[in-house]
Formats: structure tokens, C-alpha cells, sequence
């Protein structure tokens, strides 16, 4: 993907989003960190130009969620900000990649730890397949289907310089 | 006795601090004497310990060592602790009387003196109590403890200072009627009430209290203001701060009949070898800093101690693997003494091996009075042969899991040595020999 | 189980680390504030909550943190004296190891019982407070309190006041601030100063001419056996001199901050108005605690096998 397919995939998650939700008066975008949070601020940005409504939008660290910390070896938790009061709320989750369905896991059960949302959901650029859990998006920017020693990289403008999805072997 | 055959020593380098001679010969023990000393000595029909390279020394003296009994015969006894004595070099020891009951009366010393006889090992000299019961209120009978067999002439009350200084000068008055001595443990409660380690950086650094150098040096202080009022013959144990040197080497260029020993461990570690609250760091008195280490070294030269004592004093395991100020003071010393000295001493240039064979033989038996036949008097035809042998020059590695001692609270365990003692000859008999030298333990 | 290192004073930590354990209890302050103040992080790991010393406060701060990551929490209490006599340091770590838990937390009323712990036990120590020794995690907290309230610390200048010799708090303290860039002052009666103080700490016997220049005053507790022991005459006079009361702290910087590890002797070392005034971080100090506990469990049990996130 090139930096012009990118927004493209964003702004139509955008409308997905909005059109799934009717409107955007009850929405919170939740960014896993780290690049789903300039995702989710992306999305957010999309949701205005289309709406005219500023939808409240939180990042997430699910480094104490996960499980396999045992094989970090430094764990870095970095900080959680959550919009106040998600009760009843559609909330979105939005992450670069999703892989295995873990970190999803995670992050959905750090949300409930702050309250209990009308509905979760799961907003992503790419969607490789080989989930190791029963989760699904239901928004895929691009599914790319991948063997599982690839590597999937996501770069973002706010966090990498530039925009775009990468496919490469580990090592 | 007679039975033994006659063992010639062949080829060793004699050193005999007694005479102050150090040459080359051969040495023929025949019914545990000395029968010959010369050069080619015939080995026809003799046992031949070919001694080439080794040095052979009189039989060393530690005067100061704790073997827990009666009492404590789980953390030594007198068999253990006297072969302990012989695997060290040491042919004879002088016991102190912290014993539970004490050492403080005739019976009792008597009764030790002989079975101490009875086993045949190093010959044991018993230091008596000053006080009944060392509860530093009433003389103990220390003239009859003289008069018995054990022949005492020493008196401590040595794990404990006296603190009350009448007492203190009413028993170096009372022993100076019979030409006993008073071994002093100089250590002021009141100063260092509490303590674990020496104060100061290091008690700071490990969150511990501190026994302040004042602690010893107050008391050696009227010690020897005690000693120079009554002439009586004091003698100073353990001492470990460089001002109690300073005190000793003025009062001994004033002419005062005292005498100082050191430890082993004071002259090799300071408080700065304390790690990870090892236990087998405590003792008491602390190690203090370098600097008193220095002074200590300086003092075996110029004569301002006497004798290298140990302060051997075994604990329990199970008392010793503990929190830090939970732990008794003490380490074992005798078998680990010669080689250390000699490593970190003579090898390392200072202090010559004829004065620190000085300080285990001649010097000590001058602070007890003891004379030969009993003890000393030289390598020479017709003395008892109560001798060592030594190696030096190879590396040897301390292992305190070998010790004949009960005791395994040594800091140097571990630690590479480059003496050893060989051989203990004990009337004659082979009473150690190290291993690779024909047995490891005593036979 | 993974043994990840120990916390037995906070000379053990490198600088990178206390920035670590800082910025972590900063992520953790925030769990603390969630509606569920509970995270998964430690679930199935034990940890044993050793105390050989009455101490609620900081038994209850380090369990109420290693119930907040989840972790298992065994609380064993015992009195120094009854221990003294029953069974051993080493037989209560061997039986602690064979029951295979995967973190020790151990306060002690004599000095190097941690050291020794760690060395008969292959698992995380935590000093939760040895004798006069150590209490890294007091001086964690209290550098995280400090940052909270005066941001920046390099060049601020602290006076711990009072029984610095028997305090294990301003022990790892000096040296924690020391490695924030502090500047320390002691001050005490010469009878409560420790026989030698590392180079770096400022000695004072005036409470009084100190004041004017700290911008952390730490007070210390002071306990009446000291009386006993000659340190000072009297605590009136001790108050005296030595107490923070509000004539003093007119003398002090606007923006000093009052800091106590308690629990508080008030009329003593402290007095009431000061420990209630807006300068005192006194409770800051305690909601400090479990979130720095929290970093340091989660830091020393939360990675992987073999690499130790602390030195």
C-alpha cells in the first residue's frame, strides 16, 4: 500500500463506521498503542470532515493486558488515556495489523475494566489472517493474506515519517 | 615410644627462633628427642622424611583458643580442637575458660588438664578464670587453680572485658604474688554495647551499629595505667586499633612488663572484606579499617606485639548461618594461621620468616612464662621434638571442609595460599601429615 | 518462574532504572485511578509478603499493588523475638522455596536479612526494610512524590531531619535523591548523625539556618528509646530544636514540600498544623507507595526469563 492507498482505506473506514453506527453522537475511537492511536486519530479527523461531529478518541497500552509478557524481555508501559465514561457507548478499537487476535483480546478486556460499552468493535488497516483467537474486524482497511513468517509492517507519517504497508521475512 | 623407629629429617632448612639460627641440616628424632643435628646424617634402618625445600620450626604455641569445652562439645571439644591444633603446626594451646560452667576453679582445670593429657595430642595449657563464674564481681580462686596440677598461670576472663576497675586491679595485684599473668579482653560495654562491625563508614554502609575503636582503646588505656601501678604482668589480647598500638609501644618503652598479641584475622582483613552480611566476617573485636591493619603489621616488626594468637573460636553452623546481628562473634583460626601469615606476610616481603616463626613460638611462650621442658627452649640434642614442617612456594587453595576442627566459620576458606604445614612431629611421632605427604589428618 | 533480579537497596539500580521504575509508576498512578484499579499483569504468580516487623502501613501497600497486577499474595507475620527462637532465616527461605512462590517481599527488623534471603532463595528479593540498612522502595516513592510536586529535582536541595543514624529511610534515600541530582543535607543532633556520612551529604546541626535554602524538608520519626539510650535529653527539647512546627516553615521556601515516611509522631517531630498544611506530601506519599510498588513488582516478575529489567 502507498501513502495515497492508506487514506483512502481510512476515510472509507471512516464512513463504514459511521454508516454501521448511524451517525457519530454515541462513538469513542480507541488507538492501541503504538500506531493505532494515529489511526484512530486519522479516523477521528475523517469522522469530522464527514459528520461535522468531534468523536472522543482514547489510546491504549496493553502491555499489562497481554499474555505473553513472559517473553518480553522489558516490558515499557507507557501511559492509558480513556475518554470518561464509555458506558454505553459504541466503541471502536482501532489497530495497523491484525495478526493473531491478541492484542485485540487485550484491549478489549482493558475497555471493560473501564466500564461496559454498548458495543466493542474493531476497526484495522490490514488484516493478514492467522488468528489464534475467534475475533474478527469489522472494518479491514486491506486483507493481506501473508504466510506466517512474513513480517507486516504499518508506517505512519506521526510515528515513522512516511505512509505505507510493507511485506518482508524476519531476519 | 620406644618402639618408634628413629626418623631421620633430611636436608630441611632448620630455623629456630628460640636460638635465632636458620641453617641447612639434617635432623634425627630418636624416642622423641632430638638425638642429632648435623649435616649427613646416615638413613640406614631410620624412617627418612626427605624435607628438601621444607622448613623445620619448634612446634608453634597459639595462646589464645576457645575448644567449647565442657559445654558446647557440638562446636568442638578438646580432641577435635587439639588435633585441629596439630594440623595447624601448633604442638600446644592455651585454652580460655568461657566455657559453660566456666573455667574458674581447681577441679575443673585439673579435670581438663588430664584429659586433655589422656588423648595424646597438642599439650594444652589452660588459661583460668579471674572472676567466679566471669561474672566480674569476685576474684576466682586463681591460687589454687596455680597450685593444682593443671598448673595455671594465666587468668581472663576473656569474651567479656572486666569493667570494673578495683576488681581489675585488686587481680593484677593478687596474681603478681605468684608470677601469674592477666590476659586482658579490652572491650568497654558501654561503648560498644550493640555493635557488629567496626564503626564508621562501613557500620554506616551496612546499616549497622558500630563498636567504636574507643571501645578497646579506653579500656587498654586503664589497663596499662592498672599495669604500671601494681608491676603486675598484664598481657593484652586481641588488640586491633593502631591508637591501642601506640598506647602498648609507650608503655613497653617506659618499661612496663606488658606483652600484645594480634590475630591472624585482624593482620589479613579489615572491615572492608565484609560482603553480603557474611557472618563469618564477626568477630570481635570487628575488623577495623586498613589503616589499623597497617599499624597492626608495623607492630609484629618492631616488637610491640608478641605473639600471633588465633582467638580460634568455632560456632555451630546453624548459629553462624544467620542474620548478621543474630550470629556469634568468632571465626576458627589454627589451621588456616600459618598458611595466611605466611602468604600475605612473608611472601609478600613483610615481615622476615624468622620473626613470624618468632611469634608463634618464642613469642608466646614468653607472654605465658612457659619454659621448656613444658614448652620451648630451641631446637637443640636432647629437647623434646615437638617440630613442624613447612612448606612454602607451591598454591595451595584453603579448604576449611578438611579442618579436624568442628568449626567452619573460617574467612579464608577458599583462599589461595602458597604455605602449608607438612608435617607435626608430636614426641617425636608423626602427628600430621598434609596430604601428598604420606596421610592427610593425624596419626 | 523466572528470576528477573532483586531490589535490596537503590544502589542496586542503575540510573536508567530508577527513570524506568518512575515513569512505569506514572502508568500505574493512572490504573489507580480506573474504575477497576485492577490489571492481569502478574496473574499466576505468588508472591509471599515476609514480615519479621509489625508494619501495616507497608505490608498493606505492597499487598494492595500485587493484588492491583493480579499476582497471588501470602502474608506471613511473624515477631522478630518468636522467630529468634523458632525456626530459622534460612529454614522459613528453603520452605518458601520448595513451595515454589515467585517473589519474596521482606521486612526485617535486622540488617542484611534480604541479602542472606537472596542468597539461600532463587527468587525475587524485595527489601520492603532491613534494620537500619535499607527500604529501596520508600525512597522510590518518595523521589516519585517529589517529581510529582517540584517536576525537575536536579539541583533542588533536600534536608532529611532527625535520627539519621538509626534511619533506614534516609539512608536509600540521600542516595536516591543523590542520583536525581540533589542536593542533601543531614541535619541532626551530633548524638543521632552517623559516625561518617558518605562525602556527598551536607552536615548541619541547625535546623534553624537549613530551613531557609531546602525545597524538600524530610522529616524523620524519632523514637523514645533514643532517649534511653542518651541521644538527646528530653523530647521537649528534641521538639524544641528539631520539630517542624509553623514558625519554621514561615522560614521556608513558598513552594517547599513536607515530607514524613510515617507513621507521624505529632507534637514531636512534627507538628499538627504542619502536617495538615497544603506543603505537607504526607498522604501523596502513601498513594505514591502502591504505585511504585506496582512498578517494581511488575518490572522485577512481569518479563521474560534470564534478563533482568533491574540490575
Amino acid at each position: 500500500m502507498e501513502e495515497d492507498d492508506v487514506q483512502r482505506a481510512v476515510r472509507r473506514i471512516a464512513h463504514e463506521i459511521v454508516e454501521r453506527n448511524k451517525g457519530a453522537a454515541e462513538l469513542v475511537l480507541v488507538g492501541i498503542r503504538t500506531r493505532g492511536v494515529p489511526l484512530s486519530n486519522r479516523i477521528a479527523t475523517a469522522i469530522r470532515e464527514i459528520e461535522g461531529v468531534e468523536v472522543p478518541v482514547g489510546r491504549l497500552d496493553i502491555t499489562l493486558y497481554r499474555d505473553d509478557l513472559h517473553t518480553l524481555e522489558q516490558p515499557v508501559v507507557r501511559e492509558t488515556y480513556l475518554p470518561p465514561d464509555i458506558d454505553g457507548r459504541q466503541v471502536v478499537i482501532v489497530d495497523d495489523v491484525l495478526f493473531t487476535g491478541r492484542s485485540v483480546r487485550a484491549a478489549m478486556d482493558a475497555i471493560i475494566d473501564f466500564g461496559r460499552p454498548a458495543s466493542i468493535q474493531l476497526a484495522v488497516l490490514v488484516d493478514r489472517g492467522h488468528r489464534e483467537l475467534p475475533i474478527r474486524a469489522d472494518y479491514v482497511g486491506k486483507n493481506v493474506p501473508t504466510s506466517r513468517e512474513e513480517e507486516v509492517k504499518v508506517a505512519l507519517r506521526e510515528v515513522d515519517g512516511e505512509d505505507g504497508v510493507f511485506i518482508g521475512y524476519q531476519g | 615410644m620406644a618402639s618408634l623407629p628413629d626418623l631421620l629429617i633430611r636436608g630441611a632448612r632448620v630455623v629456630d627462633p628460640f636460638r635465632g639460627t636458620d641453617e641447612g641440616m639434617d635432623l634425627l628424632v630418636s624416642r622423641g628427642r632430638v638425638a642429632e643435628l648435623g649435616k649427613g646424617i646416615p638413613a640406614e634402618g631410620r624412617e627418612v622424611i626427605d624435607a628438601e625445600g621444607m622448613i623445620v620450626a619448634p612446634g608453634f604455641l597459639d595462646i589464645h583458643v576457645h575448644l567449647r569445652e565442657p559445654g558446647r562439645e557440638d562446636e568442638e571439644t578438646l580432641e577435635s580442637g587439639l588435633a585441629a591444633a596439630l594440623r595447624g603446626g601448633f604442638t600446644a594451646v592455651c585454652c580460655m575458660p568461657n566455657t559453660d560452667p566456666p573455667l574458674d576453679n581447681a577441679a575443673l582445670v585439673e579435670e581438663m588438664a588430664l584429659k586433655a593429657a589422656k588423648l595424646g595430642l597438642a599439650d594444652l595449657f589452660i588459661v583460668g578464670c579471674v572472676t567466679r563464674g566471669r561474672q566480674g564481681r569476685e576474684l576466682a580462686e586463681m591460687g589454687l587453680m596455680h597450685l593444682s596440677r593443671a598448673r595455671v598461670r594465666a587468668f581472663s576472663d576473656d569474651g567479656d572485658g572486666i569493667e570494673d576497675a578495683g576488681l581489675m586491679r585488686r587481680a593484677l595485684e593478687y596474681v603478681s604474688g605468684f608470677g601469674g599473668v592477666i590476659v586482658s579482653h579490652p572491650e568497654d560495654r558501654g561503648l560498644s554495647r550493640g555493635g557488629q562491625v567496626n564503626e564508621g563508614e562501613v557500620s554506616f554502609a551496612l546499616g549497622l551499629r558500630g563498636i567504636p575503636a574507643l571501645a578497646e582503646e579506653v579500656m587498654v588505656a586503664r589497663d596499662l595505667l592498672l599495669a604500671g601501678e601494681t608491676g603486675a604482668r598484664l598481657h593484652l589480647a586481641h588488640l586491633s586499633t593502631a591508637r591501642s598500638l601506640h598506647m602498648v609501644r609507650e608503655a613497653k618503652s617506659r618499661g612496663l612488663r606488658v606483652t600484645a598479641e594480634a590475630t591472624p584475622h585482624h593482620l589479613v582483613l579489615s572491615e572492608r572484606d565484609i560482603r553480603d552480611y557474611d557472618t563469618v566476617y564477626k568477630v570481635n573485636p570487628p575488623l577495623r579499617t586498613p589503616e589499623d591493619v597497617r599499624e597492626l603489621r608495623q607492630a609484629l616488626t618492631d616488637g610491640t606485639v608478641d605473639a600471633i594468637a588465633t582467638d580460634h573460636a568455632p560456632h555451630a553452623p546453624e548459629e553462624k548461618e544467620r542474620e548478621f546481628e543474630y550470629a556469634p562473634f568468632g571465626v576458627v583460626g589454627m589451621e588456616s594461621a600459618f598458611p595466611v601469615l605466611y602468604t600475605e606476610l612473608v611472601e609478600r616481603g613483610e615481615l622476615p620468616l624468622m620473626r613470624l616463626l618468632d611469634l608463634l613460638t618464642r613469642g608466646p611462650a614468653e607472654v605465658m612464662g612457659l619454659q621448656a621442658p613444658e614448652y620451648g627452649g630451641g631446637i637443640e640434642v636432647g629437647c623434646r621434638a615437638d617440630l613442624v614442617l613447612l612448606e612454602t612456594g607451591r598454591e595451595w587453595v584453603m579448604d576449611a571442609g578438611a579442618f579436624a576442627s568442628k568449626g567452619r566459620n573460617c574467612p579464608f576458606h577458599g583462599r589461595k595460599v602458597k604455605g602449608r604445614v607438612a608435617f607435626t612431629l608430636k614426641n617425636g611421632r608423626v602427628a600430621f601429615a598434609a596430604a601428598g605427604r604420606g596421610g592427610e589428618g593425624v596419626g | 518462574m523466572a528470576v528477573k533480579g532483586h531490589l535490596l537497596d537503590v544502589d542496586d539500580l542503575r540510573r536508567e532504572d530508577l527513570e524506568r521504575i518512575l515513569e512505569t509508576a506514572r502508568s500505574f498512578s493512572e490504573v489507580l485511578r480506573r474504575p477497576i484499579k485492577k490489571v492481569p499483569s502478574l496473574r499466576g504468580k505468588t508472591v509471599v509478603n515476609l514480615f519479621y516487623e509489625p508494619s501495616t502501613r507497608t505490608r498493606l501497600s505492597f499487598e494492595v499493588a500485587a493484588k492491583r497486577l493480579s499476582a497471588d499474595v501470602l502474608n506471613f507475620t511473624a515477631s522478630a523475638s518468636s522467630v529468634e527462637k523458632g525456626e530459622s532465616l534460612k529454614d522459613t527461605a528453603l520452605t518458601l522455596r520448595a513451595m515454589g512462590v515467585d517473589a519474596v517481599i521482606i521486612r526485617h527488623p535486622v540488617a542484611g536479612a534480604p541479602c542472606l534471603l537472596r542468597r539461600w532463595l532463587d527468587v525475587t528479593v524485595i527489601n520492603a526494610g532491613d534494620g537500619m540498612h535499607a527500604h529501596p522502595t520508600q525512597a522510590l516513592l518518595d523521589l516519585f512524590t517529589m517529581r510529582e510536586r517540584l517536576g525537575d529535582m536536579e539541583g533542588a536541595t533536600i534536608a532529611y531531619v532527625g535520627d539519621i543514624l538509626h534511619s533506614r529511610v534516609a539512608r536509600s534515600g540521600m542516595k536516591a535523591c543523590r542520583a536525581a541530582g540533589m542536593r542533601v543535607v543531614a541535619v541532626a543532633p551530633p548524638t543521632l548523625m552517623p559516625p561518617a556520612v558518605p562525602d556527598y551529604v551536607e552536615v548541619s546541626h541547625s535546623f534553624d539556618a537549613v530551613i531557609p535554602r531546602c525545597d524538600v524538608i524530610y522529616m524523620l520519626r524519632i523514637q523514645k528509646e533514643r532517649q534511653q539510650e542518651a541521644r538527646f535529653p528530653s523530647l521537649e527539647e528534641y521538639a524544641r530544636l528539631y520539630q517542624l512546627d509553623k514558625e519554621r516553615l514561615r522560614k521556608a521556601k513558598p513552594g517547599v514540600v513536607v515530607m514524613h515516611p510515617g507513621p507521624m509522631n505529632r507534637g514531636v517531630e512534627i507538628s499538627s498544623e504542619v502536617a495538615d498544611a497544603p506543603h505537607a506530601a504526607i498522604t501523596a506519599q502513601v498513594s505514591a507507595g502502591v504505585a511504585v510498588r506496582m512498578a517494581v513488582l511488575f518490572l522485577l516478575l512481569g518479563g521474560g526469563e534470564g534478563g533482568g529489567v533491574l540490575a
